[in-house]
C-alpha cells in the first residue's frame, strides 16, 4: 500500500480515538436520563414543544412491547408518507425540473429502502427525485431511520444495565433527543463544512453548461450539502445523484473524502463508549470497541491493499499500474483520479462495515479479492461497527451469542452484565442471527436460476453470482451499496429487495428489544472470580471470531463460487 | 470398590474415597452395560424419540434418504458412485448409531442400578397396629398415609416413615451403598426411615408417610433410570441454539444447490446430504443427552440424589455456601489442644493428671486428653484397676478418678473451683486469666484439680477439619463465597471462621436468621446452597436455590431439599457444586469443539464438490486430499468418529479445575476452541489416507 494511504488511515483512525470518547460520553448523557449538556439553553424547550404537539409524555416510561409498537407503528407511518409523497411529486412544489411521480414499485422500494436506514437506490436521483422529494422525504428520513437505530440501541443497554425493572426507555423521547441533541447538531456543522470547501446546497434546476471545450452539459442543482451530512453521519448512504460519493458535487476532495470517511464511522464507534458509560463498566465498552475495531480495520487495510497491489491481468496487457507523479498507481478502474485506489478501498470498507452504501467508487470494478471485501463485510451482519445504533445492538446480540456458546465453558449458566442468558433469550436470538441469511440466501438462490431475475444480470458466471449475492445481502443487511452490475429496477428486484430490506431491519429490532425487556426484569448477578469476564482482550479475541466464523460458515459457499472462484479463474 | 468408612469418626472425608453398593461402582464401560447399549442404540432409531434431538433426527432423514438414493441408482451408476453411495449412507447410520449408543452407555449404570433398587422393593407384609392395639397384617403395597406399624429386628421397613416409638439400629445399605447399621429413634432429627431398609435390633413404630408407589425407593428407581427426564434450563437453552445453527446450515447447503446450477456445477442430493451432516453440530447434538445423564450419574456415584437436573445445574451457579459449623468445617467433636499448667506447676504434671483423669473417660473429649499426654509427654496409658472411677454426672459436671489416695478431677472451671473449695484448697489468681483467654480464642477451657490444687486448665478446641482451609481457598478462586452458620456465641464463632477461612459466618444463628440471610444473599443476586437435616431446617432448604437434605435428617427436610445425601455428609456440598459445574463446563466445551470443526469440513468439502467444474478450486484443498470422493467421505467419517472418540470425556466430563473463570476459559478456549479448529484437519488428511489406500476414487 502507498505512504498516502497509510497516511490517510492514520489520520482517520486520529480523528476517530479523538471523537470516540468525546461523542460516546456525551450520548450517554443525552440517553442516560440525567441531565445533558445543552439542557437550558436549547434542547429541553425544544423537545417540551415537540413532545406537546405530539402529546406525549416524556416522563412516562415503556414496556418493550409498547416500545416496540411505537417504533413499528412510526416505521410504518414513515413508509406510507414517503411512498404518498414519491408518488405524489409531480403535482408538488419545489420540483424545478419537473420530475413525474414514480411508479408504486419503486416508490415501495424506495420508501421501505430509505425508511430501514438501507437507501438502496434503484433510481438516479438527479434524474428521478424532485428537490421536495429529497429534502421533506429522503433527507427525513436519513433523519429519523438512523434515530431509531440509536433508540434501540440505548433501549438495549437500558435492558442490559437495569435491574428488575419492567420498562426500556420510551421511544418518543430517544427519537426526539437523538435528532435533536446528535444528529441535527453535527449535521449543520458537517454542511458547513462540507459547503466550505465546494460541496452544492442550491435549489437550482438542471441547467445547461457550456464546457471548454465547447459541447454542452446538464448540470443538476439541488440541496446537496446537507443531505450528504446525514447520510454519511446516520449510516445512510442514499446519494443525491446516482454517482453517489464519487460525484465533486457530493464529495469534492480528498479532504471531504476523509471526513466523510470519518463521519460515517463516528457515531457507531462512539456508541461503544456510550454503552460502556452506561453500563458503569468503561471496559466494558473498550471491549466491543476493540472488536468493532479489528473487524473494521483488518477488512480496510485488506481492501487498500488489493486496489492499490493493481490487476495482474491488466499489467500483463501493458498498462501501467505504478505509483508516478501523475497517477495514484493500482487498479483505476472505476476510481475517481481525485481519490486513488487507497481512499477507495478505504471508503469502501468502512461503507460496509457501517452499514451506510455510500460509494465513492464503483465496487463492481474492483479485484475480485478487493470487491470481496465490501461483500464479506456487509455479510458480517453491519457489525463492525454497524450502523448508527444498529451496529451496536448487533454486536451486543453476537455478544449474547459469544457468552452463550463460551460461558458455558467456565461452569456457569452464561451471563452477560450479570443478567443470565436462558432459554428466552436464546431463542431471540437465533431468531436475530437467523432473519437474514434466510432472506438473502433464499431470495439469491431464487434469483440465481429465474430467467427474470437472470435478466438484470450485467455478466455471467461467477462475478454475477457475486452480483446478485451482493445485492440482496447489501438489502438484507441494511447496507444499502450496490456492486453495480445489477439492473434492479425491476418489479422482481424492487419487491424482493424490499421485502429483504423490511425483514433485515423490523425482524431483528423486535427479538433486540424483546431480549431487552427480557433481560431488563432479571436481577443481575455481582461479578466474582467465577464470573465469565465479558470485558478484556480475551472476550474481544471472542467476540470478533464468533462473529467470523458464524458469517463464516453461512456464506462459505456462496463466497467460494462467488469472488473465490472468480479470483482463482482469473477471468476478470 | 466398596470401602466401608468408619461411621464412628465421620470426620476426615473431605477428601472422601468414593464408596457405595457394588450396583453403583459398576464401570460405566462395563462389558454388560456396552451391550445393552449396543441394542438400546438400535431401539432408540424410532424416530418418535429420535425427535427429542433435532439434530441427530435430521441426520437420520438424510440416513433413509442417502439409502434410498443409493438404491435406487445402484443399477444406474458406475461402481465408484455406487460405492461411494453406499458408503455415504453407512457411515450416516452410523453417525446416528453412535449417538444413540453414547445415550444408551450413559444410561446403562442407572438402569443396572434401578434393577438392583428393584430386587429390594420386593412385597413385604406389613403389621398395621389398629386402633385398640389390634395388629393387622397388610401387604405393603395396600397401606395407606397415617398407618402405624410395627417393625421387629430382621423385618423390612415397609414403607417411608417416621418412628413414633422406639429406637432401633437399621441396615440402609440397600440405599446408600453404607453398610454400616445407623441408629433411627422417634422424636428429634433421626426418625425418619425409609422403605426396604432392614431393622437388625429392637423394635420401632413407623407411622407411614408416603403413599404407594411414591415411596422414596420408588422416586429413586425412577431417578437413577432417568425414566422421566426432563430437559434442564440450560439444556433447553443449548438445543434451541444448535436448532438455530441446524437450520442455518439446511438453508446454506439447500441454497448451494441453485448457486451450484447457475455455476454450471449441480451437486448430487447425497453430496448435499453429507456436506448438510458434517455442518450441523453432530457432536453436541449426539452428546448434550449423554453429558446430562451422565452429570446426573456422577451425583448417584457420590450417593446424592437430585430431584431434578435443574438442581444439579443450580449447584453450578450458586455462589454463595451456607455451611454448618458441625460435621462440615469442624470434627463436630472438641479435641485437647494443650495444656495450660498453673503457676508452679510443670507441663507433664498437669499433663499426667488430666490423662489420668481421662483414662476412664469414653467420650471424645477424654479419648482426645489422653492421646495428647502421649503425643507431648510420650505417657502410656496406664493400668487403673485399683482406682475409684467419678463418672461425668450433669450435676457434678466433673469427673476423674481416685487412686493410690490422690483424687484427681476435671470438668468446668465452675464446678472444679467448687470441688477445690470443698477440700479446703485456695484458688490461685492465675486460673482466671488463662481461661478467659481461651474463651476468648473460640475454645472451651477444662480445669484440672488434683487435691486441694488446681494444676491447671486443658484448651479444648473444635478442631477444624483438616484441608477444609484449602478448599474455601479453591472456592474463593472460583468465585464462591462461604458463609458458616454455628449456634456458638459470637467470640467462639468468629475464631473458627478466622481458622477455617471462611469468607462470613452466622453465629447463634437461628432457623429465622438462616432464612433472612437466605432472602438476603438472593436479593443480591447470589444463588445460595446449603445443608440442613433438621425439621427446622425445612423452610431453609425449600428456599435455597440448591438445598442438600441429608437422609439422617428428618422427612420434612428430605422432602424440602432438591437433593438428598445419602451418606449424609455435609462437606459433599462442595463436591455437588463442582460437579454441576463440570456439566456445564463438558457442554460447553463440545460444543465449541463441534462448531470449530466445520471449518475444516468446508475445507474438504466444498473444493471437492466443485474441483470438476473449477479445477482451480482445488487451491482450497488445503489438505491435498486424494479426490472428490475420498474427501467428502473422510469428513463424514471422521464426523461420525469423532462421536464414539469423545464418549469418554462426554461421559466423565471434562476435568474440573479449581481456578477463576478467566482462566478455566483460556484452557478450554484453547484446548477445545483452537484444538476443534485443528483436529479435524488432522483426522481428515488420516481418514482420506486410508480410504485413498483402500482404493476409493
Amino acid at each position: 500500500m502507498t505512504a498516502a494511504g497509510w497516511l490517510q488511515l492514520l489520520v482517520l483512525i486520529a480523528l476517530l480515538g479523538i471523537s470516540t470518547p468525546l461523542l460516546g460520553r456525551y450520548m450517554a448523557r443525552v440517553f442516560g436520563g440525567t441531565t445533558a449538556p445543552g439542557d437550558r439553553v436549547v434542547f429541553l424547550p425544544v423537545e417540551r414543544l415537540v413532545y406537546r404537539l405530539c402529546r406525549v409524555d416524556p416522563d412516562s416510561e415503556q414496556r418493550w412491547s409498547v416500545y416496540g409498537i411505537s417504533l413499528l407503528a412510526f416505521s410504518l407511518v414513515s413508509v406510507l408518507f414517503l411512498y404518498a409523497l414519491l408518488r405524489l411529486q409531480g403535482h408538488l412544489p419545489f420540483n424545478p425540473d419537473g420530475q413525474k411521480g414514480l411508479g408504486s414499485a419503486l416508490s415501495f422500494n424506495t420508501a421501505v429502502s430509505f425508511v430501514t436506514n438501507t437507501n438502496w437506490q434503484n433510481y438516479s436521483g438527479e434524474s428521478t427525485m424532485s428537490h421536495l422529494a429529497q429534502m421533506a422525504g429522503l433527507a427525513v428520513q436519513n433523519f429519523m431511520s438512523a434515530a431509531v437505530g440509536l433508540a434501540v440501541a440505548v433501549a438495549l443497554i437500558r435492558g442490559l444495565v437495569r435491574r428488575r425493572s419492567a420498562t426500556i426507555g420510551n421511544f418518543w423521547v430517544d427519537i426526539t433527543r437523538s435528532v435533536t441533541r446528535v444528529l441535527l447538531p453535527m449535521s449543520i456543522v458537517f454542511t458547513l463544512v462540507l459547503v466550505s470547501q465546494g460541496a452544492a446546497q442550491n435549489f437550482h434546476a438542471t441547467r445547461p453548461v457550456t464546457t471548454i471545450e465547447g459541447g454542452t452539459q446538464s448540470i443538476p442543482g439541488g440541496p446537496l450539502a446537507s443531505q450528504e451530512a446525514i447520510k454519511e453521519l446516520g449510516t445512510n448512504g442514499g446519494g443525491f445523484y446516482n454517482a453517489n460519493s464519487a460525484h465533486p458535487f457530493e464529495n469534492p476532495n480528498p479532504f471531504t473524502n476523509l471526513l466523510e470517511v470519518w463521519a460515517l464511522l463516528a457515531i457507531p464507534f462512539a456508541l461503544t463508549f456510550t454503552f460502556g458509560v452506561m453500563a458503569k463498566d468503561a471496559k466494558q465498552g473498550w471491549t466491543v470497541l476493540v472488536a468493532m475495531f479489528a473487524l473494521w480495520l483488518i477488512p480496510a487495510v485488506a481492501a487498500m491493499a488489493f486496489e492499490t497491489g493493481g490487476n495482474k491481468k491488466l499489467t500483463t496487457l501493458g498498462a501501467d499500474q505504478h505509483v508516478t507523479a501523475t497517477q495514484p498507481g493500482g487498479n483505476m478502474e472505476g476510481k475517481e483520479s481525485r481519490f486513488g485506489p487507497a481512499a477507495s478501498g478505504l471508503f469502501a470498507a468502512s461503507t460496509t462495515g457501517t452499514s451506510t452504501g455510500a460509494v465513492n467508487a464503483s465496487h463492481d470494478s474492483f479485484t475480485p479479492l478487493g470487491g470481496s471485501v465490501p461483500l464479506v463485510n456487509i455479510m458480517l451482519g453491519e457489525v463492525s461497527p454497524g450502523g448508527v445504533g444498529s451496529g451496536l445492538y448487533g454486536m451486543l446480540i453476537f455478544a449474547l451469542l459469544s457468552v452463550f456458546i463460551a460461558g458455558l465453558m467456565v461452569g456457569r449458566t452464561p451471563e452477560f452484565l450479570g443478567k443470565k442468558i436462558q432459554a428466552a433469550e436464546m431463542k431471540l436470538v437465533v431468531l436475530y442471527i437467523l432473519f437474514v441469511p434466510v432472506m438473502v440466501l433464499s431470495f439469491a438462490g431464487i434469483s440465481v436460476v429465474l430467467r427474470t431475475a437472470l435478466g438484470s444480470l450485467g455478466n455471467a458466471d461467477a462475478h454475477g453470482l457475486t452480483e446478485m449475492t451482493y445485492a440482496f445481502t447489501s438489502a438484507g443487511n441494511n447496507n444499502g451499496s450496490a456492486f453495480a452490475g445489477l439492473a434492479g429496477n425491476t418489479q422482481w428486484f424492487n419487491t424482493t429487495l424490499g421485502l429483504a430490506m423490511l425483514v433485515g431491519r423490523f425482524l431483528l429490532i423486535v427479538p433486540a428489544l424483546a431480549i431487552a425487556g427480557s433481560l431488563a426484569r432479571k436481577q443481575p448477578a455481582p461479578a466474582s472470580a467465577g464470573t465469565f469476564p465479558t470485558n478484556g482482550p480475551l472476550f474481544a479475541g471472542l467476540l470478533a471470531s464468533v462473529v467470523v466464523v458464524v458469517v463464516g460458515l453461512t456464506y462459505f459457499p456462496v463466497v467460494a463460487l462467488g469472488p473465490v472462484v472468480e479470483h482463482l479463474v482469473g477471468k476478470f | 470398590m466398596t470401602t466401608t468408612p468408619d461411621l464412628a469418626a465421620p470426620a476426615a472425608p473431605v477428601e472422601a474415597a468414593p464408596h457405595g453398593p457394588t450396583a453403583r461402582s459398576r464401570s460405566m464401560f462395563d462389558p454388560a452395560i456396552l451391550r445393552r447399549a449396543v441394542g438400546g442404540s438400535v431401539g432408540k432409531l424410532d424416530p418418535r424419540q429420535m425427535a427429542r434431538n433435532p439434530v441427530m433426527l435430521v441426520v437420520e432423514i438424510g440416513s433413509v434418504l442417502t439409502t434410498l438414493l443409493f438404491v435406487r441408482d445402484l443399477g444406474r451408476a458406475t461402481a465408484a458412485d455406487n460405492a461411494f453411495a453406499g458408503l455415504v449412507a453407512a457411515w450416516l447410520w452410523f453417525t446416528v448409531l453412535f449417538a444413540n449408543f453414547a445415550e444408551a452407555v450413559a444410561e446403562g449404570r442407572g438402569k443396572a442400578q434401578a434393577d438392583t433398587l428393584r430386587k429390594t422393593r420386593s412385597e413385604t407384609v406389613a403389621r398395621v397396629r389398629r386402633a385398640g392395639g389390634a395388629i393387622e397384617e397388610v401387604p405393603s403395597s395396600h397401606l395407606a398415609l397415617g398407618d402405624e406399624c410395627v417393625v421387629e429386628a430382621g423385618e423390612i421397613i415397609p414403607g417411608d416413615g417416621e418412628i413414633i416409638d422406639g429406637i432401633a439400629s437399621v441396615d440402609e445399605s440397600a440405599i446408600s451403598g453404607e453398610s454400616a447399621p445407623v441408629i433411627r429413634e422417634s422424636g428429634g432429627d433421626r426418625s425418619s426411615v425409609t422403605g426396604g431398609t432392614r431393622v437388625l435390633s429392637d423394635r420401632i413404630v413407623v407411622r407411614i408417610a408416603s403413599k404407594p408407589g411414591e415411596s422414596f425407593l420408588d422416586r429413586m428407581i425412577a431417578l437413577v433410570e432417568g425414566a422421566n427426564r426432563q430437559k434442564t434450563p440450560n439444556e433447553i437453552a443449548l438445543n434451541i441454539l444448535l436448532a438455530g445453527l441446524t437450520i442455518i446450515f439446511l438453508l446454506a447447503v439447500v441454497t448451494l444447490q441453485p448457486f451450484a446450477i447457475y455455476s454450471g456445477a449441480a451437486q448430487s442430493v447425497i453430496v448435499l446430504i453429507a456436506l448438510l451432516v458434517c455442518l450441523i453440530p453432530t457432536t453436541i447434538g449426539a452428546l448434550l443427552s449423554a453429558i446430562g445423564i451422565a452429570g446426573m450419574d456422577r451425583l448417584v456415584q457420590r450417593n446424592v440424589l437430585a430431584m431434578s437436573g435443574r438442581a444439579v445445574e443450580a449447584a453450578g451457579d450458586c455462589s454463595t455456601l451456607l455451611l454448618d459449623k458441625t460435621g462440615t468445617i469442624t470434627l463436630g467433636n472438641r479435641q485437647a489442644a494443650e495444656f495450660l499448667p498453673l503457676a508452679g506447676v510443670s507441663e507433664a504434671t498437669l499433663a499426667d493428671a488430666a490423662q489420668l483423669a481421662s483414662l476412664a473417660d469414653e467420650t471424645p473429649e477424654g479419648r482426645s486428653i489422653v492421646v495428647l499426654a502421649k503425643d507431648r509427654f510420650n505417657l502410656r496409658e496406664r493400668e487403673v484397676s485399683g482406682a475409684t472411677l467419678v463418672a461425668f454426672t450433669a450435676q457434678t459436671r466433673m469427673s476423674g478418678l481416685d487412686i493410690d489416695g490422690r483424687s484427681i478431677r476435671k470438668g468446668a472451671t465452675d464446678s472444679l473451683v467448687r470441688w477445690v473449695k470443698e477440700q479446703g484448697g485456695t484458688i490461685p489468681p492465675d486460673l482466671e486469666g488463662i481461661v478467659e483467654g481461651i474463651a476468648r480464642s473460640g475454645g472451651t477451657p477444662l480445669a484440672v484439680a488434683e487435691g486441694a490444687q488446681v494444676l491447671g486448665v486443658v484448651h479444648l478446641k473444635d478442631v477444624v477439619k483438616h484441608g477444609i482451609a484449602e478448599r474455601f481457598a479453591e472456592l474463593r478462586r472460583m468465585g464462591i463465597r462461604t458463609v458458616m452458620i454455628t449456634g456458638d456465641n459470637l467470640l467462639t464463632a468468629a475464631a473458627i471462621a478466622k481458622e477455617a477461612g471462611v469468607d462470613d459466618f452466622l453465629a447463634e444463628a437461628t432457623p429465622e436468621d438462616k432464612m433472612a440471610l437466605i432472602r438476603k444473599e438472593q436479593q443480591g443476586g447470589f444463588l445460595v446452597a446449603m445443608t440442613g437435616d433438621g425439621t427446622n431446617d425445612a423452610p431453609a432448604l425449600a428456599l435455597a436455590d440448591v438445598g442438600v437434605a441429608m437422609n439422617t435428617g428428618t422427612q420434612a427436610a428430605k422432602e424440602a431439599g432438591n437433593m438428598v445425601d445419602l451418606d449424609s455428609n455435609p462437606t459433599k456440598l462442595i463436591e455437588i457444586v463442582e460437579i454441576g459445574k463440570q456439566l456445564l463446563i463438558t457442554r460447553g466445551s463440545l460444543t465449541t469443539f463441534s462448531v470449530a470443526n466445520d471449518v475444516a469440513k468446508y475445507f474438504a468439502i466444498i473444493p471437492a464438490m466443485f474441483a470438476g467444474v473449477f479445477p482451480q478450486l482445488n487451491t482450497l484443498n488445503v489438505m491435498k486430499l486424494g479426490n472428490a470422493h475420498s474427501a467428502i467421505l473422510s469428513a463424514v467419517i471422521f464426523n461420525a468418529l469423532i462421536i464414539v472418540a469423545l464418549i469418554p470425556l462426554a461421559l466423565r466430563g471434562v476435568k474440573f479445575r479449581a481456578m477463576g473463570a478467566a482462566a478455566v476459559l483460556r484452557r478450554n478456549l484453547a484446548i477445545y476452541g483452537a484444538g476443534g479448529l485443528v483436529a479435524p484437519f488432522v483426522g481428515i488428511k488420516l481418514i482420506d489416507l486410508v480410504l485413498v489406500a483402500l482404493g476409493v476414487h
